[in-house]
């Protein structure tokens, strides 16, 4: 579904990522695993179209999207939750899912969504009056993945859903996304510190250090390969 | 008592002129964090707009009524909204990653290129037009109200509550207040950034354009020259308010012309422009983010 070929990006002098390649098939969850500064978020924003690759080509379904803008982007139903939430604090939670929805002109389906986002994360309905600014993190991190479910997306990106989060609702919004995943068919590309959680949910992870690809396996292998017990699972 | 208030009915008509104009350096501050100061000469182009339009539209419609007062507003606000489109397209998005300095200083130069690029096709010299025949009202006994006074007012006031209406209600007014909290975030919601930037730029300018039009209605004479003044005014009403707060450009607008108004009335009309600077010196001592400002979050 996503395929990545010998991407680039460098910020300034600063190369971010080497020549990585991946690809992601439909229905699946994949990680991307590796510690602060291996590239990870680069990537993303790479795929979501926020950073533009100097060499490297990005395929989604079938389609040249390296040189797409951002918006153009989600509309071929890739979505993107950024790190760090980006929730529009300014604005209601309504009016955030409300953005969400941006692209979207069929009024009826687009409350089924929202039924469905709600459902998912009962919090936000009712938040839906409440300035999403003074929601907690938990709260703002659901608020930021129901906001992408809003654009009906195909294929989603998460950035990082457990940082900054009280360790009981990371439990809670990784079950969610293992559902969305499975309910909704939707394909994963899960960012996370976390290396433990991300590769239990995944199917296949892929382990960034300094901006190129170390390992790639599927994630079961990967939770036993000694090297990534002792530098991202915590264990010998 | 009576002059008290009759200086607070003509402070309040010109304070809602600044405010119309204010509208427009708040809400492009909002969505590209950036004063653009060519905004007052697009006050002054509405007014122009304004005057050749009632020329032409008296052909075809009896000078002077309502309706050709309306036809007048409308075809001033449009022209105005274009070029206000049309200025960001050329002068400011090519810059649109470079530093803020560098689209600050292009501002002022756009600035300068429409002043005496009016002066040579408008035409140095003032003129003035009217819309509407004017007369004084009498109330309670003594009070006046000049018939462009209510116009003014009455304007303003419909003119806010639309603004209100789109900004609020509208999914385009939404992806306003989306675009002005995050560019990025707003671009991965499908957002196009630039659709949303020319919008705002339409809308403040639209504004702009009818405030023009108060203007040349309320004082004898418009020329090339005349949005100077009035844009710091509004400029440092905005500041006032809380740059990128739309009812704080709305308040600080009305407040700088009730203050100028007042200290006309009873000092000297000498301190009228110093006032207002004052004001602008006494905020950014005291409460840099405005009356109804956000202290800014540096985001990374």
């Amino acid at each position: 579904m996503l395929e990545i070929k010998n991407l680039v990006v460098s910020y300034g002098s600063i190369v971010a990522l080497h020549d990585v390649s991946l690809n992601v098939v439909a229905g699946e969850i994949v990680t991307l695993i590796g510690g602060n500064g291996a590239g990870k978020t680069s990537a993303l924003k790479a795929i979501s179209g926020l950073v533009a690759p100097s060499p490297g080509s990005i395929r989604f379904q079938g389609e040249d999207i390296t040189r797409l803008k951002a918006h153009q982007i989600v509309k071929r139903g890739l979505c993107h939750v950024p790190e760090g939430r980006m929730i529009f604090a300014n604005l209601t939670v309504a009016e955030n899912l409300d953005m969400g929805a941006y692209l979207r002109t069929d009024a009826v389906e687009k409350r089924a969504t929202l039924q469905y986002v709600f459902s998912l994360f009962p919090r936000l309905k009712e938040r839906a009056q409440q300035i999403a600014g003074t929601l907690s993190g938990g709260e703002q991190q659901m608020l930021a993945i129901g906001r992408a479910l809003m654009s009906k997306p195909k294929f989603l990106m998460l950035d990082e859903p457990s940082l900054g989060i009280a360790p009981l609702l990371v439990k809670t919004i990784f079950e969610k996304i293992v559902e969305i995943n499975r309910e909704q068919g939707i394909t994963i590309l899960l960012v996370e510190q976390n290396a433990n959680l991300a590769l239990e949910i995944s199917m296949r992870g892929y382990v960034l250090e300094t901006g190129r690809i170390l390992l790639h396996d599927h994630s079961p292998a990967l939770r036993r390969n000694p090297e990534v017990r002792k530098a991202y699972l915590g264990g010998g | 008592m009576l002059e008290f208030l009759q200086q607070l009915i003509n402070g309040l008509a010109l304070g809602s002129i600044y405010a119309l104009i204010a509208l427009g350096y708040t809400m492009v501050y909002g969505v590209l964090r950036f004063i653009n100061f060519a905004h007052s000469d697009v006050f002054m182009v509405g007014a122009f707009c304004g005057y050749y339009a009632s020329k032409v539209g008296s052909r075809f419609l009896a000078s002077g009524t309502v309706t050709a007062a309306i036809v007048v507003f409308l075809m001033s606000m449009v022209v105005c909204a274009l070029l206000g489109i049309l200025i960001e397209r050329l002068a400011y998005r090519p810059l649109r990653e470079r530093s803020k300095l560098t689209v600050l200083i292009t501002a002022i130069g756009v600035s300068l290129l429409m002043e005496f690029t009016g002066q040579l096709v408008f035409g140095a010299d003032p003129k003035s037009f009217r819309l509407l025949p004017s007369k004084n009202l009498q109330i309670f006994g003594g009070l006046v109200f000049n018939t462009n006074q209510v116009v003014v007012l009455g304007v303003t006031v419909l003119l806010l509550v639309v603004l209100q209406m789109i900004v609020l209600k509208t999914k385009m007014g939404t992806a306003m207040r989306a675009v002005s909290y995050n560019h990025r975030a707003a671009a991965l919601m499908g957002i196009n950034i630039d659709v949303v930037i020319s919008f705002t730029f339409g809308l403040g300018s639209a504004l702009a354009a009818a405030a023009g039009i108060l203007y040349a209605i309320s004082y004898p004479s418009i020329d090339p020259l005349m949005g100077v003044m009035p844009g710091l005014k509004a400029f440092v009403a905005a500041v006032l308010g809380g740059v990128g707060s739309i009812p704080g450009a709305a308040i600080g607008g009305v407040l700088i012309g009730i203050i100028e108004t007042l200290v006309s009335g009873y000092v000297s009309s000498t301190y009228r422009d110093a006032i207002a600077f004052g004001v602008l010196i006494l905020i950014l001592l005291f409460k840099p983010t405005g009356l109804l400002g956000q202290p800014t979050v540096e985001k990374v």
